[in-house]
C-alpha cells in the first residue's frame, strides 16, 4: 500500500491529510459548545475595559503574565480561586499566556488599586524593588482607541450574541447589566464617564488634563481593564 | 542533447538562501536583545525614552518568535524545497515557465508579508495569539503565499520523471498540508470594521472562538506549528542532505515509513500538553500527556535512522564539519523529543509549566536541531548552487563549536532557572504559608538570565561567522567543476 501511495501523489496527500485531521476532530469538536458557557457572575467587557484589553494585547502583556490560576494550593494561596472555564466565555482571544515572567493577573483586580498600577506602570522597580518589568510611560501619553473597542462590542453582540443590555445573574443573587451604546458617540461619552472615575484616583496631571479635555489615555483604559479582572 | 545531465535552475533557491541568512540574523539579534533585557532591564531603554515603545521587551518579543519561525525557518524550508524538489523529482524548474513565474511570485509576495509583519508587530498591531499574531489582511497574504507554494509542489510533482516520491517529498507535502489546515482554522476571525458597519480600525479583528475554546484551537495550532514547521520539514532536509553529503544510503526504508506515518498520526494529539491543569477537560489533558510520550517512537525512529545511516562511516563526523552539524542536529532532535514528553507528564508539567524550563526546551530544539540542520543544508547547497567551494572549513569548525557552546549554556541555565522558579512558587513554610513572594522568584534568576544571554550572544556570533562564510563562498571562493560535487562538499582551508 505504501509503495502504491508513493507513486500516486494525490492519494498520498489525501492519506496524509486524513491522518493528521483525525486527532483535531476528536479532541476539539465534542466539547466546543459546552466550553463556551459563562459561569454566574461573568460579565462582558465595557467599552473602556475592552479598549484597555486592546492596550494589554498591543504591548504583549500576555508574553510575561498568565491569566490562568491552576488548581494547586500554592496558586490559590497566591492568586485566589482557581480558574473556571466559563469565566473566559467573553475572552476573544483568550489571554492565558504561556510564561510567568511576572505574576498571574487573572484576579489582579481583587488586590491591586488604580493608584498602585499608576505608580507601577511608570516605574515598576520603584514599587517592586528588583522588578525586571520595563516601564510603560508612553501609555500616559498615547490615546486609547475607543472606536475600535466599540466596533468589537457591536461585532460580538451581533455575531456571537454576547449579552449586552441584558440581565446577567451575579454570584450574590442580584442582576447586573452591561450597556452597549446605540451609537459611537454615546459609547465614547460612556467610556469618558468611566475614565473620569479612574482618573480621579490618579496623580499624573497630564492624564487628568487629557481626561478633562475629553481624551482617554491608554493607561486609563488599561487600568480599567486590570481592575475588572476579578 | 539526450545524454546531457539535467541543468537545475536554482534562482529562487538562491533568493531564499539569502533571506534565510538575513532573517536568521535579524530574528536571533532581537532574541539576544530580549535576553539581555531580562538580565538587565535598562536595555529596554537602549534607544532612549522617546523610542522606548519600540525597543521595549513587549514589542520585540513577538518580532523575535515570528522572525525566527516565519522568517529564518520558512525561508530555509523553501530554499531547500527549491533545491531538493528538482533533484529528487528529476525535473528542472527551467522546464516550466509557469512554475518559474509561480516560484518568483512566491518569493516576492513573501517579502511583502515579511515587511508588513515587521512593521505591524513593532506598532503593536496584533491579534494577541502566540505565533498567530498577524491581523486578517496579513493572514490573507499568508494564505496566498501558501497556496502558491502548494501549486509549486504539486506542479513540480506533476511533471516529474522519477515516479516514486522520495522520503523528503513526503515530509514537504505533509508540511504544506499540516500548516494549511492549522493556520486556516486557528486564524478564523471577524473583521470588526465590516461587521460593525465601518467603525474603528479597518484591520482589527476578533477571534471566532472564545476563552477555553480559543485556547484549545490555539494550542492545537501552536504545538503543531512546531510539528509541521520545526520537525516535519527539517526531517525532510536531513533525509536528503545527510545521505548526500556522507555518500551513505538511508539505513532503513521500513523505519522511515514507520516514523513518517507514526509522526503524522500521533503529533496532532499532543497539543493538549500545553493546557495541562487549565480549564480544558481533564481527559484531553491526559490524552495530550499520553500521546506526547508515544511521540518519542516516531521522533526517535527518524533520528536513529539518520544516525545509523552513518554506520561504518563515523570518521566523517571527525573530518567534516558539515557532517558534524547534521549529526549534532539529529542528536539534539533526540534530546529535545525526550525532554518534551517528560515535560508533558502531568506531575512534571505542574512544576515546569510557565517557567523558563519550557523556554530552554524550545531553544535546544530550535537552536540545536532546526537551525543547525538548516545551516548544514545551506552549506551543502552553496557549492552546488554557486559552483564554488565552501570558503573556509576552519571557519565552519569554529562556528560549530561557538554555537554548540552557546546552546549548551542556553539550555542548562534555563533548566536550572525553570526548576528553581517552579520549586520556589510552590514552597511553603512550617505554618503552611507561601515561603516566597513572587519577586523573590524573579531576582533569584538573574545569574541564569545572564548566562543565557551570553549563550545566545555566542550563537549569534556563530550566525555572523556563517553569514561571512556564505558571502565569501558566493563571491570569491575557488570555482569548482561538476565532477567535484559528488558527495562530500568541497571546502577551502
Amino acid at each position: 500500500m505504501f509503495h502504491w501511495l508513493e507513486k500516486h501523489p494525490f492519494f498520498f496527500a489525501v492519506a496524509v491529510f486524513l491522518t493528521i485531521a483525525f486527532a483535531g476532530l476528536i479532541e476539539i469538536l465534542p466539547n466546543f459548545a459546552q466550553a463556551s458557557q459563562p459561569v454566574v457572575g461573568t460579565k462582558p467587557y465595557t467599552t473602556l475595559e475592552l479598549a484597555g484589553r486592546h492596550v494589554y494585547i498591543k504591548n504583549s502583556c500576555n508574553a510575561c503574565h498568565s491569566q490562568l490560576v491552576r488548581p494547586f494550593k500554592s496558586e490559590t494561596d497566591r492568586y485566589g480561586h482557581y480558574s473556571l472555564s466559563g469565566e473566559y466565555a467573553y475572552d476573544r482571544p483568550f489571554l492565558w499566556g504561556s510564561k510567568r515572567t511576572g505574576p498571574d493577573l487573572m484576579r489582579v483586580g481583587n488586590y491591586r488599586t488604580t493608584d498602585w498600577h499608576e505608580n507601577h506602570m511608570k516605574d515598576p522597580a520603584a514599587v517592586v524593588p528588583g522588578s525586571i518589568m520595563p516601564a510603560y510611560r508612553w501609555m500616559f501619553k498615547n490615546t486609547a482607541d475607543i472606536d475600535t473597542a466599540y466596533a468589537e462590542q457591536v461585532t460580538v453582540n451581533k455575531v456571537f450574541a454576547v449579552p449586552y443590555n441584558a440581565e446577567i445573574p451575579m454570584a450574590d443573587g442580584t442582576k447586573a447589566t452591561v450597556a452597549l451604546a446605540a451609537t459611537l458617540d454615546e459609547a465614547k461619552a460612556a467610556a469618558l464617564e468611566e475614565a473620569k472615575v479612574i482618573a480621579a484616583d490618579m496623580k499624573d496631571q497630564d492624564v487628568k488634563d487629557a481626561v478633562a479635555a475629553g481624551q482617554v489615555p491608554e493607561i486609563v483604559a488599561l487600568i480599567a481593564y486590570l481592575n475588572s479582572l476579578k | 542533447m539526450e545524454n546531457r545531465p539535467l541543468e537545475y535552475d536554482y534562482t529562487v533557491a538562491k533568493w531564499f538562501m539569502l533571506t534565510t541568512v538575513v532573517l536568521g540574523i535579524v530574528g536571533m539579534l532581537v532574541g539576544v536583545i530580549l535576553a539581555w533585557q531580562m538580565a538587565f532591564p535598562g536595555v529596554n531603554l537602549m534607544a532612549g525614552e522617546g523610542l522606548a515603545e519600540y525597543t521595549n521587551f513587549s514589542r520585540l518579543r513577538p518580532l523575535h518568535t515570528d522572525s525566527v519561525i516565519f522568517g529564518f525557518t520558512l525561508s530555509g524550508i523553501w530554499a531547500t524545497w527549491y533545491y531538493v524538489g528538482q533533484r529528487v523529482l528529476k525535473v528542472s524548474m527551467a522546464e516550466s515557465k509557469f512554475l518559474m513565474v509561480l516560484a518568483k511570485l512566491h518569493f516576492f509576495i513573501y517579502l511583502l508579508v515579511v515587511v508588513a509583519v515587521v512593521g505591524t508587530l513593532l506598532l503593536g498591531i496584533s491579534t494577541g495569539k502566540e505565533y498567530a499574531d498577524f491581523e486578517w489582511p496579513i493572514d490573507i497574504a499568508v494564505v496566498v503565499v501558501w497556496v502558491i507554494w502548494g501549486m509549486s509542489i504539486f506542479g513540480l510533482i506533476g511533471i516529474r520523471r522519477e515516479k516514486s516520491l522520495y522520503i523528503s517529498i513526503w515530509y514537504y507535502i505533509a508540511t504544506f498540508l499540516g500548516i494549511a489546515m492549522l493556520y486556516l482554522f486557528n486564524n478564523m476571525e471577524i473583521p470588526t470594521y465590516f461587521a460593525s458597519g465601518g467603525i474603528g480600525n479597518w484591520y482589527h479583528s476578533v477571534s471566532m472562538y472564545s476563552g477555553t475554546n480559543d485556547a484549545l484551537v490555539q494550542w492545537w495550532y501552536g504545538h503543531n506549528a512546531v510539528a509541521f514547521g520545526f520537525t516535519v520539514p527539517i526531517v525532510a532536509m536531513i533525509y536528503y542532505f545527510l545521505p548526500k553529503e556522507s555518500g551513505q544510503a538511508v539505513y532503513s526504508y521500513k523505519l522511515s515509513l514507520l516514523a513518517f506515518w507514526g509522526l503524522m498520526f500521533v503529533y496532532l494529539w499532543a497539543g493538549g500538553h500545553h493546557l495541562i491543569y487549565s480549564t480544558v477537560p481533564d481527559w484531553m489533558q491526559t490524552m495530550g500527556s499520553v500521546f506526547s510520550v508515544v511521540l518519542i517512537l516516531p521522533s526517535w525512529g527518524s533520528a536513529i535512522n539518520m544516525l545509523l545511516t552513518m554506520k561504518g562511516e563515523w570518521q566523517q563526523v571527525a573530518s567534516s564539519p558539515l557532517i558534524k552539524f547534521m549529526i549534532l542536529a539529529s542528536t539534539f532532535y533526540m534530546f529535545s523529543t525526550l525532554e518534551g514528553p517528560i515535560q508533558a507528564i502531568k506531575s512534571v508539567n505542574a512544576l515546569a509549566h510557565f517557567t523558563d524550563w519550557i523556554v530552554g526546551h524550545v531553544h535546544d530544539g530550535t537552536l540545536g536541531w532546526v537551525a543547525f540542520m538548516i545551516m548544514a543544508a545551506l552549506f551543502h547547497m552553496a557549492p552546488r548552487v554557486f559552483k564554488r567551494e565552501i570558503y573556509s572549513k576552519s571557519l565552519m569548525n569554529t562556528q560549530f563549536w561557538v554555537q554548540t557552546l552557546g546552546v549548551v549554556l542556553y539550555f542548562t541555565s534555563m533548566w536550572i532557572a525553570g526548576i528553581t522558579q517552579g520549586m520556589m512558587w510552590r514552597a511553603h513554610d512550617e505554618f503552611g504559608n507561601l515561603a516566597y513572594s513572587f519577586i523573590d522568584t524573579v531576582t533569584v534568576l538573574h545569574p541564569y538570565y545572564t548566562i543565557r544571554a551570553v549563550g545566545g550572544t555566542l550563537y549569534l556570533v556563530g550566525m555572523f561567522l556563517f553569514a561571512y562564510n556564505m558571502y565569501k563562498t558566493m563571491t570569491s571562493s575557488r570555482r569548482v567543476e561538476e565532477s567535484e560535487l559528488q558527495n562530500a562538499s568541497p571546502m577551502g582551508a
